[in-house]
């Protein structure tokens, strides 16, 4: 077992050195810098920048070293000091900017991810007992619908119809007297009061293939002959299915963080920016189009690595429940 | 009783054994309804993707000051007299713009006493067929020049959201295919060498698969769009955002691919073919191929609808294609603030036309992948 997880601890390496390069190589690839953006936006107030300041900014900012030395520069500040560098548009230290935003990015993620599991795994359970039956083929239709309607649509029309049906303003994460304020219990109660709107949303499209999975994987135990055993010896239905069939099926369940997780922070970033929550999202597509690239950065390289170790949980997860994998 | 139907069953397997795989694979489709409705639709959806003018009414670039959010006008089959004859005639009712004297709001009024026939097959604007020939027949037109026909409504500009919508799905609907078409390559490249060959570059592929597969792909998406100059001429644009798209896109596919060979490799008529002395291409291309085609198509069904939600998110964020381009996440950019949609429902149109297709799309690969392996069961 322990071998198993240093292997795959070992594995992480790689993957996120090629992660922080993948993000840096990404925040590179606009033509032109954030000095040309700048100076674009001063020219439009009719000041004029000449080159020499250009060039100083430039320096000051380490934008004329080759990228290789930008890169190594930018890494070893993260690693060593925790310092993202400075985003540009906000003139402040990246770092200041984006640690409340991913913390509320990840409450948003694992809580999509509980309630996900939350509602497939009864709904699956009972699609495959029921197999065939209305309601099977109302959850099999629900199911391809969430699959596709994009999240974003979804948010637009809630959104739609809180406001003109029942006059109320859904977006953000707190109320007016929340939003500044500084961390509380009655703020926490007003965080989850709101949360579940972007929740619901998101989990909509990831509950549709879970649902799907669970089905599928329940289909395959039923049939085997222990299920039959148990209920020859009189086991009560309920009793039977939970004890043994429903925790075999689960297995998959579990390994299906490594896929959620990534559709859940990429549906989770459209949400965000649809509803304007004060998660990675919006200031994500903001930096990028302002091409704020030590900000960007930041947020790409956390959400990846955020997402990396999520996979590496549940691979942990797996080998701790199911023998067999740690074993192989 | 039971002799005629044994017989039945004798013709049937006569059938059977004479069939080649792909009529094997339609029969098992056939049986799947929902994928046939969704072949149906898609077929549908294609025909319209191919000449979206044709069914389109008015010029979809085409503004109209004085339409600006108009609401949707029904469309009237049957024509009654006073005397209660009837006959089938389609018309509408004409809207009147009107001024709300103390907001100064546009009210539109429909006018019950006027009728504006609608003419099947009617002229209206010009537009060409797969850049072809020009004509000017339409599916629907309005008899009167006019009035123009909104069927779905107009948005801020008063541009028709319907005709939009059939144009979009040019744009929409090809994505889906010239991406997976671009991942496909890549996926088959990279999944054949990786499932045929194996050791090292199998290795080395396989762990490039999973990595890509465990990134968030919006992100990256966002990423890469930004850096596209935002000046560039709409087709350029529009490749280099399906590319994008299948740079993670490919992963899925090569994955698929590297199974199917990992599994065929050691089949007897693979091995057969191998000590036979077939060149490695005849191999791969003759005997390997041809058997799991129908897997790979299924595959691709289902790919198509993914990429058309992410160009559609892109599009919708304002990273993807731009303006005057016409697709439906560019449409749906429309309904983005809470007071352009509460004024007109109807701009949430295109994501219904999203919706319908991708789902018409994942019921088709869902009948196919069933269908793929026709000697399963």
């Amino acid at each position: 077992m322990l071998r198993f997880i240093v292997l795959r601890l070992i594995w992480m390496v790689p993957s996120l050195v090629a992660v922080s390069f993948l993000a840096f190589v990404l925040i590179q690839l606009p033509p032109g810098d954030y000095v040309t953006t700048y100076i674009a936006t001063l020219a439009a107030s009719n000041e004029v920048v000449d080159q020499n300041t250009a060039a100083d900014l430039r320096a000051r900012f380490g934008l004329d070293q080759p990228m290789a030395v930008q890169y190594f520069k930018w890494i070893t500040g993260i690693l060593l000091e925790g310092n993202f560098g400075l985003s540009f548009e906000w003139q402040q230290p990246v770092s200041e900017l984006i640690w409340e935003r991913m913390a509320l990015t990840l409450v948003l993620t694992v809580s999509t991810l509980i309630v996900t599991w939350g509602i497939a795994m009864p709904i699956g359970v009972f699609s495959a007992v029921k197999k065939y039956s209305f309601g099977d083929y109302v959850a099999t239709f629900f199911s391809f619908l969430g699959l596709a309607i994009p999240s974003f649509l979804l948010a637009l029309v809630l959104m739609y119809i809180a406001a003109v049906q029942l006059g109320q303003e859904v977006g953000g994460l707190f109320s007016e007297r929340f939003v500044n304020a500084p961390w509380s219990f009655a703020k926490v109660v007003d965080l989850i009061a709101h949360l579940w709107v972007p929740v619901i949303i998101l989990a909509v499209s990831g509950t549709a293939s879970l649902i799907r999975v669970m089905r599928a994987n329940m289909l395959d135990e039923l049939n085997k002959p222990y299920v039959t055993t148990a209920r020859a010896k009189g086991l009560s239905e309920f009793a039977l299915l939970v004890k043994y069939p429903l925790r075999v099926a689960l297995n998959p369940f579990i390994s299906t963080i490594a896929w959620l997780l990534p559709n859940l922070v990429s549906g989770s970033i459209i949400v965000a920016i649809v509803l304007s929550l004060p998660t990675a999202g919006p200031m994500l597509l903001q930096s990028l189009m302002s091409q704020d690239m030590y900000l960007a950065g930041a947020f790409v390289l956390l959400i990846c690595a955020l997402t990396l170790i999520g996979s590496l949980v549940s691979d942990i997860l797996l080998a701790l429940v199911d023998p067999r994998i740690r074993l192989e | 009783m039971s002799e005629i139907q044994s017989a039945a069953a004798t013709v049937d397997n006569k059938r059977l054994a004479v069939a080649s795989q792909w009529q094997l694979v339609w029969w098992a489709f056939k049986r799947h309804q929902l994928a046939m409705i969704g072949l149906v639709i898609v077929v549908v959806f294609y025909v319209i993707a191919a000449v979206p003018g044709f069914f389109a009414v008015n010029d979809p670039a085409m503004q109209n000051a004085r339409a600006a959010y108009h609401p949707p006008q029904a469309l009237h089959f049957v024509e009654t007299d006073a005397d209660g004859s009837w006959r089938i005639k389609p018309y509408i009712h004409p809207y009147q713009l009107r001024r709300d004297p103390q907001t100064l709001a546009a009210v539109y009024v429909e006018d019950p006493n006027r009728k504006v026939y609608v003419s099947l097959f009617g002229r209206g604007y010009k537009y060409s067929v797969l850049g072809l020939f020009e004509t000017d027949i339409h599916m629907f037109a309005s008899g009167e020049a006019r009035q123009p026909l909104f069927l779905l409504g107009a948005d801020r500009l008063g541009r028709c959201v319907y005709s939009r919508i059939m144009q979009g799905a040019q744009i929409s609907l090809s994505v889906g295919l010239v991406g997976v078409f671009l991942s496909l390559t890549i996926g088959v490249v990279l999944g054949g060498i990786s499932g045929y060959y194996g050791g090292k570059s199998d290795f080395v592929i396989q762990r490039a698969i999973e990595f890509i597969l465990s990134l968030p792909t919006i992100p990256i998406w966002l990423a890469l769009a930004a850096a596209l100059p935002q000046d560039w001429p709409a087709t350029t644009q529009y490749f280099m955002i399906t590319l994008i798209l299948s740079l993670t896109g490919w992963a899925q596919l090569a994955r698929v691919v590297r199974g199917r060979f990992l599994s065929l490799r050691t089949e007897e008529f693979v091995v057969a073919a191998r000590l036979d002395g077939a060149s490695e291409g005849r191999i791969i291309f003759r005997h390997m191929l041809p058997s799991f085609m129908s897997h790979i198509i299924a595959s691709i069904t289902l790919a198509i609808p993914a990429m058309i939600l992410a160009e559609t998110s892109l599009s919708f964020l304002g990273l993807g294609l731009q303006p005057p381009t016409i697709s439906w996440g560019v449409l749906l950019r429309e309904a983005q603030n809470i007071r352009s949609i509460a004024t007109a429902p109807w701009l949430f149109a295109p994501g219904a036309a999203v919706v319908i297709a991708v789902m018409a799309l994942n019921f088709l690969g869902d009948g196919m992948r069933d269908a793929a392996d026709p000697y399963n069961k």
